[in-house]
Order: structure tokens, then sequence, then C-alpha cells
């Protein structure tokens, strides 16, 4: 058969795999720190195993190289069956996947070592920062050029939110990495002080909107559908939230520094926009859960179907909460407090950790030529574990991102602070520990998956699977 | 900011909003919003996936268009707009200063009331060292610890051993202008392991901790000529320079012979910051009987 009428599933298969043993690395990284907190004798004294270090050891695991391949994986596999044609590019596919490997194992390694750029999220040196910009173009070319190579007219949704994420991931990653480099694993950065903070929130929380939103929406609009077996609920709903949200979104990074030496002209702008970016990030909710609608008798017997509304709901909530934080009065109370933990995680663990496991376990029978994944009961109790996980998680630190900013900010009759700062780390204690009770559950569940899929594909040939012809 | 950026920050911020405007403009005016008239839009991908074009909920689009509309009113109050101030003249450093203003008219009578009393009367006052210990717990934990007993390289206060003295002038200057206690290294002025090792021991034995040794005695000559200065003749110490008495077991930095030693050779350079202006004198005083009450009390 010619194989330019077949899809390049390889490299998709690559990164699926690998989207689940970073999943289990990544999340055992955040287990481990959260009984940190508990506990700090577990730094054994080791300068590698200590908070300040294995913490961006898990975000940036979490983060890139699990959020990360699934987004590989789900945009070369969507782009090629919605264009339908094979991937472009064979070799610079193959090199964007072995490229992001080695860049994961880079930061593995230098992150305990200690070698930092100290900016959150961006923590990597400059030798990985030039690999990822290379890898990211990379990345960039085979994509578009599929989709410059695609057989129908019509581009379809969930490759605008595909594109408009490699896009702009590129251009923050380059702008807010600009540094003079001293040596191989040390550089400074060419902003100082107050501008240096305002492009490294430009880029944190647009990391957030198109790293973490955008990509995976991109996945929803893919997945949601395909699974429920239903059309997209409203074609014109895509156009106004998507190019609402890619403007909008490019603003909300200075609610990151209320009250800060930031110019108050962009703390303001910084809290507009995030409040006018609730309703375009509500669209992509809408459009996910009422194309679900219609098909409610299948969440009985399909656990995936369970991933995806949940995943959509806690992206409601979280886009909720954001814009309502983001305003100076909320934000005056939680900022700098365990809320912003909170709210973050179910972000990350409820839209984005859950949103790819229903698509993982949507896509990878498919990449192997099966009906299903090995056991569907196993789903189930993942979806439980997941969803009972990420609940005992937020919920406490909901109470004990309140609870510090409620303490920090009260006063005495005679003007002086009620509490000393140890006695708020006191008064959390005991909610650090469901934390990490929640966050265990999480993981196990992430246990679960890895080992329905290694059922799933160890004995199992993928088959070559051929373009299908557009209708 | 100059006239050019002011320009770009608000025509960039006004365009995005009439960007957002006119989306919701559009999507109102796509066809008549009524769920009957939802049709697949007749694209097809992937064998089955299609698109429905229902009209966008209503509810969402007034959501949306009271967020923009919301925005704009806050753009005409609140400054955001390049160089513009907003219509209610707001700023953070303002609200800074009002709520600095209020607090201190609220409180500082407070304060002033309690720093007419005298020193030692102060320190006996259970309110006014109530209010000292929340100043303790708020300015002094972080180093000086909950407990106020210290750790290592930083002093206990509560075992009246002063080293910059108890007197209320004294313990005044240590918090409004800050300590820099300077041990300096001595390797090169003692020449030699041996002569170290036998320092330690000498300068352990002035606190009883060994029993000096003859070759250790010997150091008795070195000692005058090197640490006297600072710590006198008989190793007491001299609250002046914030120099520690050596003779009465009570170690800042440890007193093992591996930390004498690491004393010994590396120097010790003790700071305490000011607070002068973070706290104002009528705190300062209040603070500095509650710290003279910890090492004063029973």
């Amino acid at each position: 058969m010619d194989t330019k009428a077949q899809y390049n599933d390889t490299v998709v298969r690559q990164f699926a795999i690998m989207t689940v043993v970073w999943g289990v690395v990544g999340m055992l990284a955040g287990v481990f720190i959260a009984a940190q907190l508990i506990w700090p004798q577990l730094n054994f004294d080791l300068p590698f195993l200590t908070y300040s270090r294995l913490r961006p050891l898990h975000t940036n695991a979490v983060i890139f190289a699990f959020g990360g391949s699934a987004l590989f994986a789900t945009a070369y596999y969507v782009v090629q069956r919605t264009c339908h044609v094979r991937l472009a590019f064979d070799k610079l596919a193959a090199f964007t996947f072995w490229g992001w490997q080695v860049i994961i194992v880079l930061a593995a390694v230098t992150l305990p070592l200690g070698i930092t750029q100290s900016k959150e999220y961006a923590e990597l040196e400059w030798p990985i920062d030039l690999l990822i910009a290379v890898v990211w173009v990379a990345f960039a070319i085979v994509f578009f050029m599929t989709i410059a190579r695609r057989r129908v007219k019509h581009i379809y949704v969930a490759n605008w939110f595909y594109g408009a994420f490699i896009i702009t991931v590129a251009i923050l990653h380059i702008f807010n990495n600009l540094a003079v480099p001293v040596t191989l694993t040390k550089s400074y950065q060419i902003y100082t002080g107050t501008v240096d903070a305002m492009m490294q929130w430009w880029y944190g929380h647009n990391a957030v909107g198109f790293f973490l939103t955008a990509g995976f929406l991109g996945m929803m609009y893919y997945f949601v559908p395909k699974q429920a077996e239903r059309p997209v609920y409203s074609y014109r709903l895509s156009v106004v939230h998507f190019w609402s949200l890619i403007a909008v979104y490019m603003w909300a990074g200075p609610h990151h520094l209320h009250y800060t030496s930031l110019p108050d002209w962009a703390q303001t702008l910084g809290m507009v926009f995030s409040i006018i970016l609730l309703a375009p990030s509500w669209g992509g909710m809408i459009n996910g859960i009422m194309t679900l609608s219609g098909a409610w008798h299948k969440l009985r017997s399909d656990p995936v179907l369970k991933f995806m509304i949940v995943a959509l709901s806690f992206y409601g909530m979280s886009t909720f909460e954001g814009p309502m934080m983001s305003i100076k009065t909320v934000n005056a109370l939680s900022h700098y407090t365990n809320w912003t933990i909170g709210h973050v995680h179910s972000g990350a663990l409820g839209w984005v950790a859950m949103m790819t496991m229903g698509s993982l376990y949507c896509l990878i029978p498919r990449l192997y030529n099966r009906k299903g994944m090995y056991s569907t009961k196993l789903i189930d109790v993942h979806f439980w574990t997941s969803t009972i996980g990420v609940i005992l998680y937020i919920v406490p630190m909901w109470v004990a991102g309140v609870t510090e900013g409620l303490m920090w900010r009260a006063v005495n009759d005679d003007g002086t602070l009620t509490y000393s700062f140890v006695e708020s780390l006191q008064a959390v204690d005991p909610y650090l520990v469901f934390r990490l009770l929640g966050g265990l559950v999480f993981f196990t569940g992430m246990l679960i998956m890895a080992f329905n899929v290694w059922k799933t594909v160890s004995e199992q040939k993928p088959a070559p699977v051929a373009v299908l012809d557009p209708a | 900011m100059p006239a050019f950026w002011h320009w770009f920050v608000a025509v960039g911020t006004i365009l995005f909003i009439i960007w957002c405007i006119w989306l919701i403009g559009w999507s109102a005016r796509q066809g008549p919003q009524d769920k009957s008239d939802a049709d697949l839009t007749g694209h097809k991908w992937d064998g089955d996936l299609e698109e429905w074009n229902n009209p966008a909920p209503k509810w969402w689009l007034y959501l949306y268009f009271i967020t923009v509309f919301w925005g704009v009113g806050y753009l005409i109050a609140f400054p955001g707009l390049g160089n513009f101030e907003g219509m209610l003249g707001w700023s953070q450093e303002k609200q800074y200063e009002a709520e600095q203003q209020a607090a201190i008219e609220r409180f500082e009578p407070i304060y002033a009331g309690y720093a007419e009393m005298e020193f030692e009367a102060l320190a006996e006052n259970p309110d006014a060292m109530k209010l000292g210990a929340s100043l303790y717990a708020s300015y002094c934990t972080t180093c000086h610890g909950s407990d106020a007993r210290g750790a290592p390289g930083y002093p206990n206060l509560t075992d009246g051993n002063w080293i910059w003295g108890n007197s209320e002038q004294q313990i005044t200057m240590t918090l409004k202008q800050g300590r820099n206690a300077v041990m300096p290294a001595l390797a090169a002025a003692l020449s030699g392991d041996e002569a170290i090792d036998n320092m330690v021991t000498y300068v352990r034995s002035l606190s009883g901790l060994v029993e000096a040794d003859e070759a250790a005695a010997a150091m008795q000559p070195k000692f005058v000529a090197l640490c006297s200065a600072c710590h006198g003749m008989d190793g007491k110490g001299n609250q002046i320079l914030g120099a520690a008495n050596l003779t009465d077991d009570n170690w800042l930095y440890g007193g093992t012979a591996e930390d004498v030693r690491y004393t010994l050779v590396n120097g010790r350079n003790g700071i305490m910051p000011p607070h002068g202006e973070l706290l104002g004198d009528n705190r300062t005083k209040i603070l500095a009987a509650y710290v003279y009450s910890l090492g004063n009390g029973d």
C-alpha cells in the first residue's frame, strides 16, 4: 500500500504512550512535594530533593511533559483525520517527538541540580530554551503544512485552537526567554525589575490560556463529538468564542501583579480583560456540554464521556473562579495563599488532566487497532478516583487559602496584627494533609490508567490506517 | 508614560473592546435566535464529524455584553487607558496613603499613651505587653523564633544574656538602628592547625567546657593579643561592641569544638536589621520594653 495514503500514527502512538508515562512521573513528583510540605524531613537534607528544586520539576513534568505530549499526540492525530491527509514531513514529525523527549530529560536533570532561570514555568536555562524553540518551530511546520495539504475546504474547529496554541506558545516562549548567556548553565534576562515581572506573567498567564486552554479546547472539539457521536452544537458559537478567547487572553497577565510596583493602568487592564474573558471561556464549555446533550443516556455506559463532561464542568468552574480572583478586592484576599494553588489544580487536574484522560481512552484503542480499552471497568474506576481526587484536593485548598487570607489581614484593636505568619502555617497544616490525600487518590487513578493502557497495547500489533477520502 | 505609548495603550485597548462588541453583534445577527432553525452547516470531516449552527445562547451573549459594558465603565472610572487617570482619581498609592493615614489616626494615640510611661513600668503593664507581644510576633519571630529563644546565629532573648546591653537606651538603639557584630576571621593570625586547636581548647576552657592542657594554656598571651581588644582580658566580653562573654557557656554560634573552630577560622558576621523607620518612636519603645521584659522576667 502507498504510505502516502496512510496516516502517520507512529508519532501519535509515541506521544500518546509518553503522555501516560510522564503523567505518572509528574504526578508522583507532585504527591512527593505535597508530602514535603507536611513533613519537611522528606528532603533528607539532600539539595536535589528540596522542595525548591522539585516543585519546578513537578510543574514542568505535568504541564510540558504530560500536557505537552498529550497535545502533540492529539494535534497530530486530529489534524490528519480532519484534513484527510497524511501528516506532513515524517522525519520532522519524528524529530519533534525525540526532541521533546530530550528536552524533558534535560529538564529532569537540570532542575534538581538547581540550574534555573528562576522564572515560573520558564525555569529551563537557555540551551534548553533554544532546543524548545527549534522543536516548536518544527511542530508548527508539520502542523501547518498538513493543514495546507488538506483535502477538504473548511478547516475543522479543533485545528483553529491547535493552530492558535502553536503560534502563540512560540511567541510567548521566545520573548519571555530572551536572555544573555554567561555560561552553559547561566544566563541573565534582558528584562529587569517590573518589566521582567510583566513579561513573566504575560508569558505565565498565556501559558495557561494557550497551552492549557486553547490546546485542550482543540482536543475537546475533536474527541467530545467523536465519542458522543453527535455534531458540534454550534459553529457560530465556536467562531465567536475562538476569536474572543485568543484576543482577550493576551491582556490578562497583569492580574498576577495586583498591588505591586506594576503601574495602575496595567493592573486595571489585566483585571478588566480577565473579567471580559469569562464569556469567551464559557463559550467552549457551552459548545462542549451542548454537544453532549442528547447523548446523556450514554453516560450510563460510557465512562470516557463521563471524563469529558466532568472535565468541561471543571473548565467552566475554573474559568469562573479565575475572573473572580482577578478582581482587585478578591485578589487582595486570595493572592499568595493556597487558594491560588487550589484554583490552578481545579484547572490542571479537573480540566486538563481529565480531558487528556478521556481523549486518550478514546484515542489509544484506535491507534492499536482495537475496539476499546482492555478494561472499561477500570476506566470507570479511574474516573471516580480522578473526580474524588480533584475534589479532595481543591476543597481543602480553598478553605486553607481563605483561612490564610483572613488571618494575614486580621488586625487587633491596637492596630497590631492578630496572627504571626507561623500561626497561619499551623492553621493550614490539616488542609495540607487532605490535599496530599487528594493528590494520592488522583495519582492512584493515573496508575490504574497506566496499567489499563499497558494491557491494551502490549500484545497488540498496530495496523496502518488508510487515509479516509473526504465526504 | 511617553505620548506614543499612551496612545498605543489607549487605542489598543479600545480596539480590542470594539472587536469584542463586534463579535457579539455578529453573533446576534446570525439568523433568528430560535433553536428550530438549527441546521447542520454541511461540512463533514473524518467520516462523521459535523456541526450544527445553533445560535449562541442568549444568556451567554448578554453575559458577554454585560462584562464588556462593565469593562468600559471601569476604564472610565479607573486608570487604565494609558495616561488617563480615570474619573475617580484613584491610584494604589493614594489608597495606600489613605489607609496608612487612617491607621495612624486611629492607632497612634494608643501607642503615644503607652510611650509616655516610664520604661520599667511599661514593661510591667499587661496591656502594653500584649501589644508588645503582637509587635514581636510580626517583626521578630522570623529570626528570633516564636518563643524568642533564638536559633544558632540568632540570639536567645529570654536568657537574660544581653549581648548589646539591656538599658532602655541600648535596646532602643538595637531596634532602631540595628546592630552589626563582626567577629574577624583569625585563621591567618593563628598560623597553623595546632595553634587553632589549642586556641579552641583555651576558649572553651574559659567556660569550663574542657580542662586546658599545657599547650592550650600557653595560648593565653595569644588570646590577650588577638581577642582581648573585644572580648576583654578576662574573656567576659564587651556590650559596647557586642562582643560575647566567653566565660558563661552561652554560645550564639554553638559551643562544640567544631563550632568554635569555625568561628575562629572564618569569623562571624551577625546582623540585626534596623527597624526604626518601620516602627516609629512610640512602637519602638513598646517593643523595646517587651524585649526587656523577656530577658528580665523572673
